[in-house]
C-alpha cells in the first residue's frame, strides 16, 4: 500500500481539567459544536494532573499532536493548578524544540466551563496546524506499533 | 485481571442515531479483560441501572465501563448503582460517547470509531483501577471566630445560637472593633452605639461563646473538622476574675500621656485603661510600655488604689491550646498610612483629619464631647472641606488600586451630621465619582445636596496648604474647569482602607490564600463567597473585600450558616480520590509540599521496610482531609513517588496509550 | 488626514510613554498645575484630547509653551498617567517639525547667575531644545 495515497488522519489527544475544560467540551457537545472526530479527549481532574511525559508518550505512541485545556488563569478550582500548567508546558515547548519537534504539535488553551464555541474553535484551529505540520514521524516509536 | 462489563447507551437516538451501538458492544468483547456487553436503550433509567446490577452479581464483575453522557452527567447514578450491586464505586468508569462523540459528529462510520476509541480508553483504564474508600474524620463542634469587630459578633452568635460552641479571639482589650468607633451609621442615622452595645453584650453572656480579648492566634495546626489552635492571652496585669470594673485604677493612674487607640489619638488615656466606656468586657489592661510601675519600678498606685486586690504585676502571658471543627476569619480593616500624600499635609496639620478621626470627634462620646472644633486653636470651623478617593482608586505605589467602598456613603453622613448640628458651617466635597449603590443610599447621598446644601465638587484635590488661620485648597472644578482657591477651616480625607496588617500572618497559619491586597481570596468569587479555599476556614466582613455594616452582618450570618453546616455533622466524608506517596521512592525532597495549595502534605520520620531492609526516613505524609486531588504533587514530584488515586499515572497512561493504538 | 492624526496620536504616546486609558477624570493634574489660568488647554484636557485624537487642538495649544515642566501633575496622578510628558512630547513634535533648537548649550553660560535653580535649566532643556 502506498502511504502516499493514503488520507492524512491526524490522531490528538486532548487533556481537559474536570471543572472548566472538560465542561466546556460538554457545552460544546450540547450546542451541536462540530470539530473533527480525530480529537480524543482524557478528563484530568486540573491541568496540573498533565505530566508533560503524558505527551512525550502520546507522541511516542504515534499521536500527531497533543492539546492540554485548563481554566483561566485566576479560575483554577485548585487556586494555582494551571500556573503550575503553565510554567510546565513552557518547559516542554523548549524541550521539543531542543528535539527538533515541531513547537506547533502541542498546545496549552484555556477554556472556561462557558466557552462550548471557544472550546470547538480550539480544537478546529489545532486539527488544521496538525494537518499543516503532517504526520509525526520524528517521536514517533515504531516499535510501539502494533501492525 | 479485572472481570469487566461494558455498557452502551443509546440514550434514545442521541447516541444510537449517529454511533452503532451494536458494533460497540462487538467490538468491546474481545478487549482484555471484558466478561460482558450489553446494551440498552436508557442506561440511567431504573430498568437500565438494574441491567447493571444483575450483570454485577450475574457475572462477577469487578469493574464496569458504561458508554453513555458525560461523566458531570450520569456518573454519580452509576456509582451509586454500582454501590448497590456490591461493587466498590470508584471501580465504574464512563466513555462520554455523547457530548464528545455523536452529538458533534454527523459520519456514522466516523463517530463509531471514536466512540469505540474512547471505550478502549476506558476499558484500560478500569483494569487499573482499585477499590477507594472516603476517609472519615470527626468533627470538633467548636468554631473559632479570629476578630470580634461587628463581623466577628454576628459570626459567633449566630454559631452560638444554633447550639454551637463558639470562641472569639480580638487583638484590643475590648470587642466592637471599628463599629464602636463610629458615630452615627449610614443610611439610617442611628447611632452605632446603640446598636452594637447589645449585640456585645449579648456576645458575652451568651453561654456559648467565650472572648478572648487582649489576645492573639499563636499557632494553627490540623484541618477542616479538627483545627488545633494555640490563642495567647496576653498579660492584662489584671485579675479577670477579682476585677470589678470600677474604674478607680484608671482614674487614679498618673501615668496619662499615652495616645488613646480608640480615639485616634485624639486625646490620651492612662497607662491602665479600658479602650472605651461600654468596653466588653469591661475590665482594664496595663499598658506596660507606658506604665511608670513597669519602667521605673516606682508607682504602684492602681494597686493601692484597687479594693478588690485584682492588679497583678507578675501576671504573664498564658498560652491556650484549644480544638475547633472550623475558623473564621473577621480580622477587619485600617485606614492606609498617610505618609506618601505630603500634598494634603495630613501630617504637618493638626486640622487635616481622617474619617475615622472625624467619627470620634462628632460623636457625643468623643474627646470633644461631639462638639466640633479645630483641633489647632479649639475654635469652631466655618467651612470644612471633604477630600474623597484618598489613597483609593490609585495605582501608583501610594495607595490602592481598589474603590473602598464605604467612603461615599460616609462621606455624605459626616456633611449631614455637620449640617445637622451646625446649619451654619459650609461643607464643601471633592469627589472624583459619587458611588452609592444600596438600598436608600443614592437617596441618601442626594438629601446631603438637595436638604442640606452640602455642595459636591467634581475634581480632585490637587493640594492642601496650612497658613496658620486657615487651610488653602487648590483644585479645579471639573465641570466648568475652572480654577478654584478654596478657604477652609478644616479638611477631612476619606482614606481609603486596607486590610489589618496581622491577617496576612493569620491566613499564613491557616493555609488560606490572600490576593495582592491582602485581602482573603474566597473559594469562588460568586457561588462561594463566604468560603476561603482552604478546607474549614471561612470568611466574614472586610477581611474578604472592602464592605459597609449592612453588607458585613450579611456575610456574617452567611458564613455563620457554612459553619453551623460543617458542624452538625458527626464526620466527614472526604473525596477519596487523593495523592498518595510511595515511601519506598519518596527522597524526600520537599518539592510536593511546595506546590500543594492546601498545605495536606507535610514530611515525617517514617520507618520504611526497603526490600527487607528497615530504616528510618523523611517521606512525604499525606493528609486526606486536606487534599483535595488536583495532582500538582504527582506530576512535579521527581522520583514518582506522589501518585493521584483515580488518576494515577499508569491509568492516564493506559488511556494515552488506548487511544493511541 | 485623518490617518496623519492617528500617526501623531501614537508618537505622542510613544514619545511620552503616557497612558491616557488608564485616565479616570479625577483633574488631579490640572488642581496641581501652577500655570493652569494662564493655559488655553488645561492639563486634564491634554489627556482627553489625546484619547480622543484631537492632535491638531493640542500642538497649537499656548500650554504646551505655558507648563514650566515642573511635573507635579505626574507626581501626584493616581493613575500613573503622566499629563506633563503628553504635554511634553506634543511641545518636542511641534519643535521637530520646525526643526530648530531654541536653546543652544552654547547660550547657557551668559544665561546663568547664581540664583538660578538647576531645575530650571534642566526643564529650560526640556521645553526649548530637540
Amino acid at each position: 500500500m502506498s502511504v502516499a495515497n493514503k488520507e492524512f488522519k491526524p490522531l490528538i489527544v486532548a487533556f481537559c481539567c474536570n471543572w472548566c475544560s472538560y465542561a466546556g467540551a460538554d457545552l460544546a457537545g450540547t450546542s451541536r459544536l462540530a470539530y473533527p472526530a480525530e480529537v480524543k479527549i482524557i478528563k484530568v481532574p486540573c491541568s496540573c494532573r498533565v505530566n508533560p511525559l503524558f505527551a512525550l508518550r502520546a507522541f511516542q505512541k504515534g499521536a500527531d499532536g497533543v492539546i492540554i485545556c485548563g481554566c483561566h488563569p485566576g479560575d483554577c478550582h485548585y487556586s494555582t493548578g494551571n500556573y503550575y500548567t503553565r510554567r510546565r508546558i513552557t518547559l516542554l515547548y523548549s524541550l521539543l524544540d531542543y528535539l527538533g519537534i515541531e513547537k506547533g504539535r502541542t498546545h496549552l488553551e484555556w477554556v472556561s466551563a462557558a466557552e462550548g464555541t471557544k472550546f470547538a474553535a480550539t480544537m478546529n484551529k489545532f486539527v488544521e496546524t496538525i494537518h499543516e505540520l503532517g504526520e509525526n514521524v520524528r517521536l514517533e516509536d515504531l516499535r510501539c506499533k502494533s501492525e | 485481571m479485572q472481570r469487566i462489563g461494558v455498557f452502551v447507551c443509546h440514550c434514545g437516538t442521541n447516541i444510537a442515531g449517529t454511533v452503532d451501538v451494536a458494533e460497540i458492544v462487538e467490538m468491546a468483547k474481545p478487549e482484555p479483560g471484558v466478561v460482558h456487553a450489553a446494551e440498552y436503550p436508557y442506561m440511567c433509567s431504573e430498568a437500565g441501572q438494574n441491567m447493571i446490577i444483575n450483570a454485577v452479581k450475574e457475572h462477577n464483575l469487578s469493574g464496569v465501563v458504561i458508554c453513555s453522557c458525560s461523566p458531570r452527567m450520569h456518573e454519580a447514578t452509576f456509582r451509586k448503582a454500582a454501590e448497590k450491586a456490591g461493587l466498590n464505586p470508584y471501580m465504574v468508569e464512563i466513555a462520554n460517547i455523547r457530548e464528545h462523540c455523536s452529538w458533534i459528529h454527523k459520519d456514522k462510520a466516523e463517530a463509531t470509531q471514536k466512540a469505540l476509541t474512547l471505550t478502549r480508553a476506558a476499558i484500560a483504564k478500569v483494569q487499573l483501577n482499585s477499590p477507594l474508600f472516603p476517609d472519615e474524620s470527626p468533627v470538633t463542634k467548636r468554631a473559632l471566630v479570629i476578630g470580634g469587630g461587628i463581623a466577628g459578633i454576628q459570626t459567633a452568635l449566630d454559631i452560638a445560637d444554633a447550639g454551637f460552641e463558639v470562641d472569639i479571639v480580638e487583638s484590643t482589650p475590648s470587642i466592637g472593633g471599628k463599629m464602636a468607633q463610629l458615630d452615627k451609621t449610614f443610611p439610617t442615622l442611628d447611632c452605632a452605639a446603640c446598636i452594637l452595645t447589645p449585640k456585645m453584650v449579648d456576645a458575652s453572656a451568651h453561654e456559648n461563646i467565650t472572648l478572648y480579648t487582649y489576645s492573639q492566634v499563636d499557632k494553627v495546626e490540623g484541618f477542616v473538622g479538627d483545627f488545633t489552635v494555640t490563642i495567647r492571652k496576653k498579660a492584662r496585669s489584671v485579675d479577670f476574675e477579682k476585677c470589678t470594673g470600677c474604674g478607680a485604677c484608671s482614674e487614679k493612674c498618673p501615668s496619662k500621656k499615652s495616645p488613646s487607640e480608640f480615639d485616634q489619638g485624639l486625646c490620651t488615656r492612662p497607662a491602665i485603661y479600658t479602650p472605651f466606656a461600654q468596653a466588653v468586657p469591661n475590665v482594664p489592661v496595663i499598658d506596660r510600655e507606658a506604665c511608670l510601675k513597669f519602667k521605673t519600678g516606682k508607682c504602684g498606685l492602681c494597686e493601692t488604689v484597687c479594693a478588690p486586690k485584682a492588679i497583678n504585676f507578675e501576671q504573664e502571658d498564658e498560652l491556650v491550646e484549644r480544638k475547633y471543627g472550623a475558623v473564621v476569619m473577621a480580622t477587619g480593616y485600617e485606614p492606609v498610612s498617610l505618609d506618601k500624600f505630603g500634598e494634603y499635609s495630613y501630617d504637618s496639620s493638626p486640622d487635616v483629619i481622617t474619617s475615622l478621626e472625624f467619627e470620634r470627634l462628632t460623636n457625643a462620646a468623643g474627646p470633644t464631647g461631639g462638639a466640633l472644633t479645630r483641633l489647632s486653636d479649639k475654635r469652631k470651623p466655618k467651612s470644612v472641606t471633604f477630600i474623597q478617593c484618598v489613597g483609593s482608586r490609585d495605582v501608583t505605589q501610594r495607595g490602592k488600586a481598589y474603590c473602598s467602598k464605604i467612603c461615599c456613603m460616609y462621606t455624605a453622613k459626616h456633611a449631614m451630621l455637620i449640617k445637622e448640628k451646625y446649619p451654619d458651617i459650609e461643607v464643601n466635597i471633592f469627589y472624583i465619582d459619587v458611588r452609592t449603590p444600596g438600598k436608600a443610599f443614592d437617596e441618601f447621598y442626594r438629601r446631603a445636596e438637595d436638604e442640606y446644601g452640602v455642595r459636591y465638587i467634581k475634581g480632585q484635590v490637587g493640594k492642601v496648604i496650612d497658613n496658620g488661620d486657615h487651610l488653602q485648597i487648590q483644585a479645579v472644578d471639573m465641570l466648568d474647569n475652572k480654577k478654584m482657591e478654596l478657604q477652609t477651616d478644616m479638611v477631612v480625607l476619606a482614606t481609603a482602607i486596607e486590610p489589618v496588617e496581622s491577617a496576612k500572618s493569620i491566613a499564613t497559619m491557616l493555609t488560606a490564600s490572600i490576593d495582592t491586597n491582602n485581602f482573603m481570596t474566597e473559594a469562588h468569587p460568586k457561588l462561594r463567597p463566604v468560603e476561603s479555599p482552604t478546607a474549614g476556614v471561612f470568611l466574614s466582613g472586610v477581611c474578604q473585600g472592602p464592605k459597609d455594616i449592612p453588607e458585613t452582618v450579611a456575610q456574617a450570618g452567611a458564613a455563620a450558616a457554612k459553619v453551623i453546616g460543617l458542624l452538625v455533622k458527626d464526620k466527614l466524608m472526604s473525596n477519596p480520590c487523593t495523592a498518595k506517596p510511595d515511601e519506598l521512592y519518596c527522597n524526600g525532597c520537599s518539592v510536593c509540599e511546595n506546590v500543594c495549595p492546601y498545605g495536606a502534605i507535610s514530611y515525617e520520620d517514617c520507618e520504611v521496610n526497603d526490600h527487607g531492609v528497615r530504616e528510618v526516613r523523611r517521606v512525604a505524609q499525606v493528609n486526606k482531609a486536606l487534599c483535595q486531588g488536583c495532582g500538582a504533587c504527582a506530576v512535579t514530584c521527581p522520583s514518582g513517588a506522589m501518585d493521584l488515586q483515580g488518576f494515577s499515572n499508569r491509568q492516564i497512561q493506559a488511556e494515552v496509550d488506548a487511544i493511541c493504538r | 488626514m485623518h490617518g496623519n492624526n492617528d500617526y501623531q496620536q501614537e508618537q505622542i504616546r510613544t514619545i511620552s510613554g503616557a497612558e491616557d486609558r488608564k485616565c479616570m477624570k479625577c483633574g488631579k493634574c490640572s488642581a496641581s498645575c501652577p500655570s493652569y489660568d494662564s493655559m488655553d488647554i488645561r492639563p486634564h484636557q491634554f489627556v482627553s484630547y489625546l484619547r480622543g485624537g484631537d492632535i491638531d487642538a493640542m500642538l497649537s495649544s499656548k500650554s504646551i509653551w505655558k507648563c514650566i515642566s515642573c511635573f507635579a501633575c505626574v507626581e501626584r496622578c493616581p493613575r500613573d498617567v503622566k499629563p506633563a510628558q503628553i504635554i511634553e512630547a506634543a511641545r518636542l513634535m511641534v519643535i521637530r517639525q520646525q526643526g530648530e533648537n531654541y536653546l543652544s548649550p552654547d547660550d547657557v553660560p551668559e544665561l546663568l547667575d547664581p540664583e538660578l535653580p538647576q531645575q530650571l535649566l534642566a526643564s529650560a532643556f526640556r521645553k526649548y531644545a530637540k
